[in-house]
This record gives C-alpha cells, sequence and structure tokens, in this order.
C-alpha cells in the first residue's frame, strides 16, 4: 500500500495512514543543524513545516525554538520516522529523546 | 500545487459534508473508513466539529456559533441540557466537574467529549431552538463578533446588531462562500469604544460618518487583514471604504469573494488575507474589490471614531463589560465575571433560571469569555446582585479573576504546547490572594495562550503568556514566554516579548515581581500600558526575575503526553479512547 502522510491542524500533528504519530509540544536534541550556535540544539517542537517522504523514512522540517539559547527557526529535513513495512503501512516514529541530525546523509557525505 | 486540505475540499465541502457526517453517526464511528480519517475530520470542522487531540479518538469540540454572543431567552437552557446530557468525558475535570461550557474569546461555545453517535441528536435539539455549529469552525465565514451589547448601549452610534444578524444570516449555508481558502474572521462594532475588537479580525466594519448629498450619515469603515496567529500578529488595515449599513453584506460578499479567489490555496500557513494584504497593499485590495467584486462605486473612507476608543485601550474607562451598566430602555445589563470562560454545567443551569427570572431570558457572551444578562429591571438589579450565583460569577470581581482569559490548551487540543485553563485559574486564585495591585489599578488583563495559535488573544493583554517549554533542574517543564502592555484602543499595540521560556511555576512570582516594580518606579496616575511602553528592551528585561513563591503548579510535566492531564492514571496507554456511543472502549488499552 501507499503511504499517506501530511500535518495537520497548523502543522500540530504528523498523521501517517490516518493516525496521529508525531506531536507538537516535545524537544527534541539536534545535532549538526541550522538553527542556532549551540553544539547539542535542546529543541522544541511548535509546527511541522513540510513533511514529506524518503522512502522508507517519513521526514519533516520542524519549526520551533532552541530553548538554550532563544533561537527560533526552521530545521532541515529530519527524519521522524520509518515505515518498516509497507505492505501494512506499520509505522515506528523516532525515540523523541535521541539525538537527530537534520539532512544527516548528506552532511555525512561531506568531508569535514 | 493545492494542499491536501484544499484536494479534500475540492472532493466534498460545505452544506453537504452533513449528509455524510448523519451516516457515518447512525452507522457509528468504526463507519469511518481507517484511511479517510484524516479528510473527514478537516471536513467536520465546517459543521463545528473538532476531533480531540491524541489519546482523545472518537471524542469531538463541538463549537456552537451564537452571533455577536446574543443567546435568546431559552437558548442558555438548551445549551446547558446539550452539556449535561452529551458533554461528559470519561474523566471529570478537578475544577469544572464532569459537564461544563466554555464561552470563547470569539463570542461563541465549545463543549467537549462530544461523540459522534450522539450528533444528530445534539444538531436536532439545537437546530429546534435556531442554534447552530454551522461554520463554527472551517475554512469559512466564521460566527460573527461585535460589541456584545449592541443595541443595548448607551455608547452606541449604530445598533451593529442588525448587521451582524444579516451577515450571519447572508452567509451560513451559502454555498458561494463556503469553501475559502482559510477561516473567515469578522466584526461589526456599531459603538464608539471599540469593543467589536476590529483590529484582529479578517475583515472588521467599524462606526464612522459619512457626508453623502450634503448630509452626514452613519454607516462603517472597512478594515481588512486583522489576525494573530503564528508569530505573525497583524492589525487590520483601512482600505479607505465607507458603507452605509445597507450595504454591509454587499461589501462582506465581495471581501470574502475576493479572498476566495486570490487567497493562497498552495500554503495554508500563509493563506489567510493578512498575508494578502501585506502582499498587495491596501491600495490594490481596495482597487481588486471595485474592479471585480462590487457592482457599485465604493465610497472613500469616512471620519471614524477610534480617537474615543476606550475598550482594553490601557486606561480604566473600559476594561470589559462586567458589572452593572444601564440600557436605553432604562433596563439593566449586568456583565459576570467567568473566570476562563468556563462554567459547570449546573451553574449554567442556575443563570438561565435567573436570566428568565430578572431579565428577559436573554444572555450574551463577550469577547473576554465574560455572561451578560441584559435586560434585568431597574426594580430589581439590588434583588439580582443578591444572589448566591454572583459570589462565584461576579459583577464585581477582583481585578486578577476579571482580566484573566485562557484558551483550551492540552486538555483537549492538537496544538497547545501546555495546560491553559486549569492552571490559569491557579494562577488569578493566587494572585489575588498574595498580590496587592498599585493604586487605582482596576483592570489588568492576563491572557494565557498554549500556542502560537493565539487564541486567548495573548497579544492584546497587559501581561501576555505563551505556551513554551524549558529544562528545570534538568527536566523538560511547561513554561511560558511573557510579553507586556498589549492592548487595543486608538493606538493598537501588540505586546512586546519580555521574558522567556519562564517555568510555569515561576510566573506568578514575576508578576508579583512586576507589578512591586511598577508601583515603585510608575509615575503618578500612569497606566501599566504607558509604564511599559517608554520601556526600551534592556529596561523591559530588567523590570523583573521570576522566582518560585508559595503558588504551586500540578501540571508541570509534559501535559500532552497524557491522554488526559487530570486523570488518576494519564498515561497514553491507559485512555478509553476510541470508545463506542456508550462510551466503551472499541479496542483493547495498549499494553
Amino acid at each position: 500500500m501507499t503511504t499517506d502522510v501530511h500535518q495537520l491542524d497548523d502543522g500540530a500533528w504528523i498523521s501517517v495512514n490516518d493516525e496521529r504519530r508525531i506531536n507538537v509540544s516535545d524537544l527534541w536534541l539536534l545535532a549538526r543543524h541550522d538553527v542556532c550556535d549551540c553544539e547539542l540544539a535542546d529543541f522544541l517542537v511548535e509546527g511541522f513545516a513540510e513533511v514529506g517522504v524518503d522512502h522508507p523514512d517519513v521526514q519533516a522540517r520542524i519549526a520551533g525554538r532552541c530553548i538554550t539559547c532563544g533561537t527560533e527557526g526552521v530545521t532541515g529535513w529530519i527524519t521522524v520516522g520509518r515505515v518498516i513495512d509497507p505492505e501494512t503501512g506499520e509505522f515506528w516514529p523516532v525515540e523523541t529523546t535521541s539525538v537527530h541530525i537534520p539532512d544527516r546523509r548528506r552532511r555525512l557525505a561531506r568531508p569535514k | 500545487m493545492p494542499t491536501k486540505v484544499e484536494n479534500w475540499k475540492d472532493e466534498l465541502y460545505g452544506n453537504e459534508i452533513r449528509e455524510h457526517l448523519m451516516e457515518f453517526a447512525e452507522e457509528g464511528w468504526d463507519a469511518i473508513p481507517e484511511d479517510e480519517h484524516d479528510a473527514w475530520f478537516e471536513r467536520f470542522k465546517w459543521w463545528g466539529l473538532y476531533h480531540q487531540r491524541k489519546g482523545q479518538e472518537s471524542y469531538f469540540m463541538m463549537r456552537i456559533g451564537t452571533p455577536n454572543g446574543v443567546l435568546e431567552p431559552g437558548q442558555l437552557r438548551v445549551v446547558a441540557e446539550i452539556a449535561d446530557e452529551y458533554a461528559r468525558g470519561p474523566v471529570d475535570n478537578p475544577e469544572f466537574g464532569g459537564a461544563y461550557c466554555d464561552w470563547t474569546t470569539r463570542q461563541s461555545i465549545q463543549l467537549h467529549w462530544i461523540k459522534l453517535e450522539d450528533i444528530p441528536a445534539i444538531f436536532e435539539k439545537l437546530e429546534a431552538n435556531d442554534l447552530s455549529t454551522q461554520q463554527a469552525c472551517g475554512d469559512s465565514w466564521r460566527n460573527i463578533v461585535g460589541c456584545p451589547v449592541a443595541g443595548k448601549d448607551k455608547h452606541e452610534h449604530i445598533d451593529a446588531w442588525p448587521v451582524a444578524e444579516e451577515l450571519h444570516e447572508t452567509f451560513k449555508g451559502n454555498d458561494d462562500y463556503s469553501n475559502l481558502p482559510r477561516k473567515w474572521k469578522v466584526a461589526v462594532t456599531g459603538c464608539d469604544q471599540g469593543c467589536g475588537q476590529g483590529d484582529i479580525n479578517d475583515l472588521a466594519y467599524e462606526p464612522a460618518t459619512k457626508e453623502i448629498d450634503g448630509e452626514e450619515q452613519l454607516g462603517f469603515n472597512i478594515r481588512v487583514g486583522g489576525g494573530l496567529s503564528r508569530k505573525e500578529p497583524r492589525f487590520s488595515r483601512s482600505i479607505d471604504v465607507w458603507v452605509p449599513p445597507e450595504k454591509a453584506a454587499d461589501v462582506g460578499a465581495g471581501m470574502s469573494a475576493l479572498f476566495r479567489e486570490y487567497g493562497d490555496r498552495d500554503d495554508r500557513f500563509n493563506a489567510r488575507i493578512k498575508f494578502l494584504v501585506d502582499e498587495w497593499g491596501t491600495e490594490k485590495m481596495r482597487d481588486v474589490l471595485q474592479e471585480e467584486f462590487v457592482d457599485f462605486e465604493l465610497q472613500t473612507a469616512g471620519e471614524n471614531m477610534r480617537e474615543s476608543y476606550t475598550y482594553n485601550a490601557g486606561g480604566e474607562e473600559h476594561g470589559d463589560h462586567v458589572g452593572v451598566h444601564e440600557q436605553p430602555d432604562g433596563n439593566y445589563y449586568v456583565g459576570l465575571d467567568v473566570l476562563v470562560g468556563r462554567m459547570g454545567v449546573d451553574d449554567v443551569y442556575e443563570l438561565a433560571d435567573l436570566a428568565d427570572d430578572y431579565g428577559s431570558g436573554e444572555v450574551r457572551l463577550t469577547q473576554r469569555q465574560n455572561i451578560i444578562v441584559t435586560d434585568v429591571d431597574s426594580d430589581r438589579v439590588d434583588e439580582f446582585l443578591e444572589e448566591p450565583l454572583l459570589d462565584t460569577y461576579s459583577p464585581d470581581p477582583h481585578p486578577f479573576m476579571r482580566g484573566s482569559i485562557a484558551c483550551t490548551g492540552t486538555e483537549f487540543c492538537s496544538l497547545s504546547i501546555v495546560e491553559t485553563k486549569n492552571r490559569q485559574v491557579r494562577y488569578a486564585r493566587w494572585l489575588k490572594d498574595n498580590v496587592d495591585l498599585p493604586e487605582g489599578v482596576e483592570d489588568f488583563h492576563i491572557h494565557l495562550s498554549g500556542c502560537t495559535a493565539s487564541c486567548a488573544q495573548p497579544q492584546i493583554a497587559d501581561v501576555s503568556l505563551r505556551g513554551m517549554k524549558t529544562r528545570k533542574d534538568g527536566e523538560p517543564v511547561e513554561a511560558l514566554d511573557i510579553g507586556l502592555g498589549g492592548g487595543l484602543g486608538e493606538d493598537p499595540h501588540f505586546a512586546d516579548w519580555v521574558e522567556m521560556r519562564v517555568p510555569a511555576d515561576e510566573v506568578p512570582g514575576y508578576i508579583e515581581n512586576l507589578l512591586a516594580t511598577f508601583e515603585d518606579e510608575r509615575s503618578e496616575g500612569q497606566t501599566f500600558r504607558e509604564f511599559i511602553a517608554e520601556r526600551d528592551e534592556e529596561q523591559l528585561q530588567d523590570l523583573a526575575e521570576a522566582e518560585e513563591t508559595s503558588y504551586e503548579d500540578p501540571f508541570m510535566h509534559n501535559t500532552k503526553m497524557t491522554w488526559y492531564p487530570y486523570a488518576d492514571e494519564d498515561d497514553m496507554g491507559d485512555s478509553p479512547a476510541p470508545t463506542d456511543g456508550e462510551g466503551k472502549p472499541l479496542a483493547p488499552a495498549d499494553d
């Protein structure tokens, strides 16, 4: 089956196959990000600006604020979960308390 | 490319949603195809139904739109009966009990825990009593707001109530305007105090005089593009148009058709007409309205009355409609303070009885979440004021009680970051018991909004509170950004955001310290708003420190992670939702 992904209610949550899976209001730790100068941004998720699919990952650009330094911004694409079974559409969200790296693949491919 | 929401609306929207809604209701929650949930929930909003947040699946918030906040005789009792029978959830709210009514900042009514299966019976009862949920949410003409005492106000130049009624009747259920790019909020003001709050609406009718054929006529100046949401607040802007009352609906039709045709349907974040006004400017807005959407010559703007606007203007003249006020007919209206706009259902029944007994039975809702009993006989005002219910809903409340507004918050809302209503109740009580207001301060507005959608209108308060998070001792806790010095009046001003990410349990301490500084440093007779306005950013940040006090906050944890913040077992896995029409769980709770 195809996976249906979208953000609703002013970007308050991400729906995956018509089920609310990722919500605003959590703190996400971001590394190698462009939001602010903090090495590890402690980022309050205030809204999902865009959602997309990079099979099998579901990704989003997230609007919010680093609560350490106060900078507001929109992240690059962050993986928010993965469709682990395309047949059933079973989706596992990422563990929000882990460290997230926006736009990870492109950055990792670039030598330091 | 149109958004998914636009595609769903293209397939089916407006009046015809009802037939499907009724079919689903007859068959039960499971009848909504799982892969169509989001599309249907988006459409149900048009009929005033908003699916509650994660953990509360199958339950809806129901909004009843009461134009200008007017509840005709008998309607308040009907609302109480519906709340009593149908708006009861699995767990009581510790402050307000098992069933309650919310009066909103747009003069509407919200009930919670509504089950899909009950909707046909509720609609039947509402409509038998001339009430409706139609277009209370969704992308169309929303509830018309205005001065809540329109037609009963000594400060009135035009009776705005018939105009609001005409707009309501013209645009509710009107297929030509049922599918707009986004919500369309309209305010009609007829008095010279500015209490319609036109400055924060998409379309505002404001009283103005205009010389026509040598005669001075009363009508409305038109302003467009106000709104508070998404950290992009805008005041509505004049488009240099005046209309007589009999043309108000024509201009409303033209403006909303312009929005329908030119509003951004590719990006819902950019869809409100405030962004189109930003892009086009007011001159082009007027030109396009004239050339494409009205078939008569628009008059240029008349002489407005903004210099006499005292409503929420920072002075002490007219902060709200609470209190006892004489009507032009010699009767009185009595504005009652409803803390955070929520009344337990037993109190609503009792108020309906009192309105019948002492007044005409009519009540009116205000944009400050309060309720007004109108048409009280002058001989019986004193007797009415002795009623025990008025100890709770006072016509002469403490400023911290009357100034408190709060949105729905994480109790039910998907958007909110923090708990709001019960917290604001605790704030108001603590401040009342522990903090002295500086001499002469009778009105002090504190608005708490759970997120940037700004349903509690935080930017136009003396103290603006907006949901945030921070860490305290390393743990994530609910927090608030604090803004100061907002308000309306002749020169409206949005609050300046001064203190960010203050842990919620330190906010009352901040306000206490802030008011102490105000008392120490204000010049004689200076209002709080003036005091804030004369300070620069650095001085504002030095005004006060946040600190813990004797105030205790039971909602510091991430209330959004609970299925219901006040449940004893509040983990998401303990939720009984979704449930059937009897409230019984449809699926076993997660292990």
